[in-house]
């Protein structure tokens, strides 16, 4: 047997260093590298499955698994390890006692939301007095955008104009979510910019969205959180149209499309 | 006896044969579809979500057709109540667990037809023993099928009559040719299972091998029936907005959703078999007594474990096919199920499928042990264990994040920055691919483990294979990201499709190359089955009921996306439980039917298990004089 072998990490050491070494360095890149902290249920979730794979990578031969609990069997079994097992057998169970006195300790916080961003639309909604199918309605003014580029541009500005003078306020200038109402809403309002928001969606979808706003969320999946107005009071339909050609334009996004 | 006996296998032949020769007489031809005049501009006018203009026009048939009612507008007084009985529940429960004996019972028969091909091929009996073995467990599944079968159709027509009654009526003549099938179904597996030690050698074989075909046919043929049912209900074709039927039989089965809820049961429905059989053998290992019969069952294990990988590994693809036709045909139903209220439930389907990959990865890992030569791979492990925990991550992250307040505002909104973008579908499809392939180079490294190739091209075919996953693993990369990110949604759906074909050719193109490497191989030394650890087993347990559990979630979805609709925008849900219920409801109930389901299928393990035991009863019987 060499020195090296026998100076070798224990493995249950190992295993604790890797498990460690893992959530610390979570926080570290997203709470302190990049300044957006990683939540705590997701943290949770990907620690779950970052122990199950070293516990998979660990004991998948027989002496991997012999090694990796040895300490742990000695602990228990060894008569000389008396104080010490002692010891753990009562640091462990007020530890687990802390843990649990912290989790179900009353707070003052809201409790978290299983919020779903995208609502699912009905398959035929009311506005201006008609009846829109949400299965076939589509942008009458898309087609410009092949046909008639200057014509195009001229509604991608006028729809351009809508926007500022009704909707920067809190979706902001820069279609990034952060208008200067923002900040007094909860949920903030959608970020055009994100690749998971309107770059996912038919137009026929955000047409429905802003011409019912809030109210008109389906009665389904209630309640909802939303602050958004019902644009067909203060809008026409065919503002509502230009502004959606404005949003996909800047944001330089394509509505989802089948075709 | 022999003439009686090919009596009853000409008899079932021709049983089977009649019943697959008279389906096209309840199925009118295609064709009669086809030659159809669109339906007025009044009836298209509809709710329904379904069906495309296209698909419509193509399958309503001309007017000659039988006049159908509209569907029935029902209030909650029309549906029968039962003092103590939960009717959506019932019905739930009892159509959850057909469907799940269901699968089983149909999917073994795919793979025993394969085994015994195998063992007639390389004259190793042992495969016939174990596609004989696997028979045995499916053979008092089977019954258990038809009765949860029937109690399902009892339950329906007492608690949702004018459902039952309305489906009926469209589907009237493929439901006859289902009970026909059935009785042929019947017939042949009887033949098949008890003539199995009868129908030995020579021709004898290949009239065996034949019933199992053809049983194989028939069953296939009955769950595409059944499947029509369901799929009308999501995706109803030839039907107005009153819900009038105006088509053929042909017409109400071939509808939307119907070739892609066939293709992804089939394949579903064999990595579900191989599992439960996996379970068995699991049973069998941990209870055996001799060192014979721990080494027969890993054996099985193994080949069980297998079947279920190598039909998981496509079922992603079968599955985004599925999802991708659902969005395709109805924006609200897509976004209900992946965006809106059931998101969360997928969140738990990732979770379960990513635990799925790692047990069948941890099975294969601690097989290595029966290897001499396997420690030449295990310093690699480590890092396949990295790539899938890290896949996996990725695998499950969700585009909307639980928070709290505080982190909401941290964050300032419900997206992350960073940890957003791997929410989106590019991101998922990118990360399965990785698990697929790892997965792949998993069960390459256990081939390998006991192997050493006698090729002199050795170092160059081993250069090729490094080149292919590099280069494939970067293709899958630069698609996801580029594609899925940078372009519009067209080809960002459309760049999954390449990326399954890299991750094809890698395994195709590689399992050439290392079959001609290892050819005529010399082994290290004997493989020592049963020198596997008890744990390893449970990974084969986790399996067994994460597929079943996954199955249960992803069945409940399927259906629940229908919402308030018994048929999708023609046949409204007028009774107390026309709501969605809320998440943590459906999963207990979900979790109810996976443990009653397990409880059966141990039952069945005890049954087969008690079947091979023999007591002598001294004293008890009177000796023959």
């Amino acid at each position: 047997m060499t020195t090296l072998q026998k100076k070798r990490v224990p493995r249950l050491l190992q295993f604790a260093l890797v498990v460690f070494g893992v959530y610390f360095g979570f926080i570290l890149v997203f709470d302190v590298l990049l300044g957006q902290l990683i939540p705590r249920s997701l943290l949770t979730m990907y620690m779950v499955f970052v122990v199950s794979g070293a516990l998979m990578a660990f004991t998948f031969t027989e002496e991997g698994g012999r090694e990796l609990v040895a300490p742990i069997k000695a602990l228990v079994e060894d008569p000389s390890r008396k104080k010490l097992r002692n010891a753990v057998f009562v640091i462990v169970p007020l530890l687990a006692g802390y843990y649990t006195y912290t989790s179900m300790l009353p707070g003052f916080e809201a409790p978290v939301e299983l919020r779903t961003i995208h609502p699912a639309p009905p398959s035929k909604f009311k506005a201006y007095g008609k009846s829109y199918n949400l299965t076939t309605l589509e942008n009458p003014y898309r087609k410009y955008q092949k046909e008639d580029p200057a014509k195009f541009r001229e509604l991608v500005k006028a729809g351009g104009d809508v926007y500022i003078k009704n909707c920067q306020y809190c979706h902001g200038d820069k279609l990034d979510g952060k208008g200067p109402y923002a900040a007094g809403l909860n949920p903030t309002p959608i970020n055009f910019q994100d690749v998971g928001t309107i770059a996912q969606l038919q137009e026929s979808f955000l047409f429905w969205r802003i011409a019912t706003g809030g109210p008109g969320l389906p009665a389904e999946a209630a309640p909802w959180i939303s602050s958004m107005p019902v644009w067909e009071n203060f809008l026409t339909e065919e503002e509502i149209w230009e502004v959606i050609l404005f949003l996909y334009d800047y944001t330089g996004r394509q509505p989802r499309s089948w075709k | 006896m022999p003439i009686r006996n090919t009596r009853i296998i000409g008899g079932a032949i021709l049983l089977a044969v009649f019943a697959i020769l008279a389906l096209p007489a309840f199925t009118p031809a295609a064709n009669a579809s086809e030659a159809v005049a669109p339906v007025s501009a009044a009836t298209t006018a509809t709710a329904i979500p379904a069906a495309q203009a296209a698909a419509k026009a193509t399958d309503v048939p001309d007017a000659k057709a039988v006049a159908y009612p509209p569907a029935p507008k029902l209030t909650a007084a029309d549906y029968p109540t039962f003092k103590g009985v939960n009717s959506r529940v019932a019905v739930w429960l009892a159509a959850q667990l057909h469907l799940w004996f269901g699968a089983f019972v149909l999917a073994v028969p795919i793979f025993v037809f394969i085994i015994e091909a195998i063992g007639m091929a390389t004259r190793d009996e042992r495969y016939d023993q174990m596609a004989f073995e696997f028979m045995k467990v499916s053979i008092t599944a089977y019954s258990l099928t038809a009765l949860l079968g029937g109690l399902l159709t009892f339950i329906l027509l007492l608690l949702y009559p004018d459902l039952f009654r309305y489906l009926a009526t469209i589907f009237k003549s493929s439901m006859f040719a289902y009970a026909l099938l059935f009785f042929a179904e019947s017939a042949i597996l009887y033949v098949y299972y008890y003539g199995w030690h009868w129908l030995q050698g020579g021709n004898k074989k290949w009239v065996h091998l034949t019933l199992g075909l053809l049983l194989n046919a028939v069953g296939c043929l009955l769950m595409f029936l059944a499947n029509a049912w369901t799929t009308f209900m999501m995706s109803p074709a030839a039907v107005d907005a009153a819900g009038v039927f105006n088509g053929d039989t042909w017409a109400a089965i071939h509808n939307f959703l119907w070739n892609p809820i066939n293709i992804h049961r089939l394949v579903a429905n064999v990595a579900f078999g191989g599992s439960i059989i996996g379970a068995y053998a699991a049973f069998k290992f941990l209870s055996a007594r001799t060192k014979e019969e721990r080494a027969h069952y890993d054996w099985i294990g193994y080949n069980a474990n297998f079947i279920a990988i190598a039909a998981l590994l496509p079922l992603p693809f079968a599955g985004y096919y599925l999802t991708a036709e659902m969005y395709a045909y109805s924006q609200q139903m897509g976004i209900t199920l992946m965006g809106g209220v059931f998101a969360w439930i997928f969140i738990i389907q990732a979770v379960l499928i990513g635990a799925l990959f790692l047990s069948a990865n941890y099975y294969l890992w601690c097989g290595m042990g029966r290897s001499e030569g396997a420690y030449r791979y295990n310093s690699r492990i480590k890092y396949i264990a990295i790539v899938l925990v890290v896949a996996f991550l990725v695998w499950f992250t969700p585009h909307t994040l639980v928070l709290t307040n505080a982190e909401l505002k941290s964050l300032g909104g419900p997206y992350h920055q960073y940890l957003g973008v791997l929410g989106l579908m590019p991101a998922k499809n990118t990360a399965v691919n990785f698990l697929i392939l790892f997965t792949f180079m998993s069960f390459m490294f256990y081939r390998r483990a006991n192997k050493i190739a006698t090729a002199s091209w050795v170092t160059t075919g081993n250069a090729i294979q490094i080149a292919l996953f590099t280069v494939g693993l970067i293709n899958i990369t630069l698609l996801g990201v580029y594609y899925g990110y940078f372009t519009n949604t067209v080809y960002k759906v459309a760049a999954s499709i390449p990326q399954v074909l890299t991750t094809l050719t890698i395994i195709v193109v590689s399992t050439v190359i290392d079959t001609l490497m290892y050819k005529g191989a010399k082994e290290v030394a004997p493989l020592h089955w049963g020198r596997m650890p008890a744990r390893s087993q449970y990974a084969l347990f986790l399996l067994a009921v994460a597929f079943t559990w996954l199955m249960g979630l992803m069945g409940y979805v399927r259906s629940a996306i229908r919402q308030h609709w018994h048929v999708q925008g023609v046949f409204r849900d007028n009774s107390v439980d026309a709501f969605t219920p809320d998440l943590g409801y459906a999963a207990n109930i979900v979790s109810i039917g996976t443990i009653l389901f397990m409880a059966m299928v141990m039952f069945i393990f005890w049954l087969n298990a008690i079947n091979s035991r023999r007591v002598a009863a001294k004293g008890y019987w009177k000796k023959p004089a």
